[in-house]
């Protein structure tokens, strides 16, 4: 809620063409419906900072989990893992993955890492980061994620895998977790990782 | 409008108490906050994780919902939220579509009618500021439970009914401006029966799309135990907001929901 007011000015620096507001690193301007408007930094499994928008130039898997999720996170992995094995490996290259977490309060860059680790993610391709917590709302309402914390410090959220294409526009999204793939979205994926300009 | 009542001057003391200033109180009556003490809250929502009520921490409330007027200084101050600048990753293309243009109201846009066709972004943008903030639904349903005398008016059947009455009343004819229906027992005033308002929280509130106008429970979305249903199915307010709010998204507008904003209180 606090970051409110700094997508006004993302907002205009995004919208004018000559992007005398725009990030340096940021050539060209992001569309109207890129997720990547966002104003939001992020702090990776290895405690390295990043800008949200400097995740785009190529598409990626997007979700929200919290480490210490018991049931369905676990479930989110896999979906994201039974994606990549559906993937030639040019296809693979293409693609990115970012969890980020609803729970920044618990997910450290320590816990993060030690979540990778645990659940064999190879991090140079998924990253896994934690927003401030004052922006997790904004952050779950620009990916139409859903969640509440509750009074044991678990949270329910909306399970999903969002497809983004390299300018942070949602090309598609699953809800169905786990090993077994949803066709349609799968066929998404390798659509967005085939080839390129 | 600048009546000096003795509900005023407890209104003016408590913008004081705010470290508002004055010129605020000063230019209207609308966007004044008024204290709202907290307490503990039995929702009218069943949430599998509380069992003894919420606990609310006391809070400021706006006394009315924000106007046309107001939302326009903001876009005119800030704009970025220009209806024709704003990005639809955070307001539709409906976002303001009822003024008559991007920094001009109009005769569909009055400027003391509660501002709609407005974005939770946009929404929760001016109120940040504001120095402000929008409300928690805990907070929305704590004020929205008094009527003018009582700060918990849901078990009166006749308070029920007059919000019933409203709800089914269609949402065709133009809106009253702000502040024209008698202050809560907090001296809030329009919480009902004027516009729908956004809640900071409202992705909170976990409700299956199929069971929306029940509330049943359906976990299987969301992760683990404790998707909200209601406790209360007479409680024609929460059920209908709860419907309302779980059905939207962040850059969503529609033509009856406005917002007000909040602070906390030291």
């Amino acid at each position: 809620m606090t970051k409110m007011n700094s997508i006004a000015a993302f907002a205009l620096a995004a919208c004018l063409p000559c992007g005398a507001i725009a990030q340096p690193l940021k050539p060209g301007v992001l569309p109207s419906d890129s997720v990547y408007l966002l104003p939001l930094t992020l702090t990776d499994q290895d405690g390295i900072v990043h800008e949200w928008n400097s995740y785009r130039g190529k598409p990626r898997l997007v979700t929200m989990f919290y480490t210490s999720c018991q049931y369905i996170c676990p479930l989110i992995i896999d979906a994201g893992k039974a994606i990549e094995r559906s993937l030639t490996p040019a296809q693979l290259q293409r693609l990115g993955v970012v969890m980020i977490s609803l729970d920044p309060a618990r997910d450290s860059a320590t816990a993060l890492k030690e979540t990778a680790a645990k659940r064999r993610i190879d991090t140079a391709r998924w990253s896994l980061v934690a927003p401030p917590a004052a922006d997790v709302r904004a952050a779950a309402a620009v990916l139409g994620i859903r969640y509440r914390q509750l009074a044991d410090g678990d949270f329910n959220h909306t399970s999903v895998l969002i497809l983004l294409d390299p300018d942070g526009r949602v090309l598609a999204r699953t809800e169905q977790m786990g090993s077994n793939s949803d066709p349609g979205f799968l066929d998404a994926v390798r659509r967005a990782t085939d080839g390129g300009p | 409008m600048n009546q000096l009542s003795l509900a005023g001057l407890g209104r003016l003391a408590a913008l004081l108490f705010l470290g508002m200033p004055l010129a605020g109180a000063l230019a209207g009556e609308s966007g004044e906050y008024v204290a709202v003490p907290g307490g503990v809250f039995q929702s009218a929502l069943r949430y599998e994780d509380v069992k003894d009520g919420v606990r609310i921490a006391s809070f400021a409330l706006m006394r009315a919902p924000v106007t046309n007027e107001q939302l326009l200084a903001f876009v005119k101050a800030n704009p970025a939220w220009r209806r024709d600048r704003v990005p639809s990753v955070f307001a539709e293309s409906r976002f303001l579509s009822h003024w008559k243009g991007p920094v001009e109201l109009g005769p569909q846009a009055l400027p003391q009618q509660p501002v709609t066709w407005v974005s939770w972004f946009a929404a929760g943008a001016y109120c940040e500021a504001q120095g402000a903030r929008l409300p928690t639904w805990s907070e929305w349903e704590f004020a929205a439970a008094a009527d003018e005398t009582r700060t918990d008016a849901r078990r009166d059947p006749a308070w029920r009914e007059r919000i019933l009455d409203w709800y089914s009343r269609p949402s065709t004819s133009a809106l009253p401006r702000v502040g024209l229906q008698a202050p809560n027992a907090y001296g809030v005033q329009d919480l009902h029966g004027l516009v729908w308002e956004w809640t900071g929280d409202f992705s909170s509130l976990l409700v299956s799309g199929d069971n929306r106008n029940q509330g049943d429970a359906d976990d299987t979305r969301f992760c683990g135990a404790g998707a909200i249903s209601m406790k209360d199915n007479d409680d024609y307010a929460v059920m209908m907001r709860v419907a309302m709010l779980s059905s939207l998204e962040g850059a969503d507008a529609t033509a009856n929901l406005g917002f007000r904003c909040a602070k906390d209180l030291p």
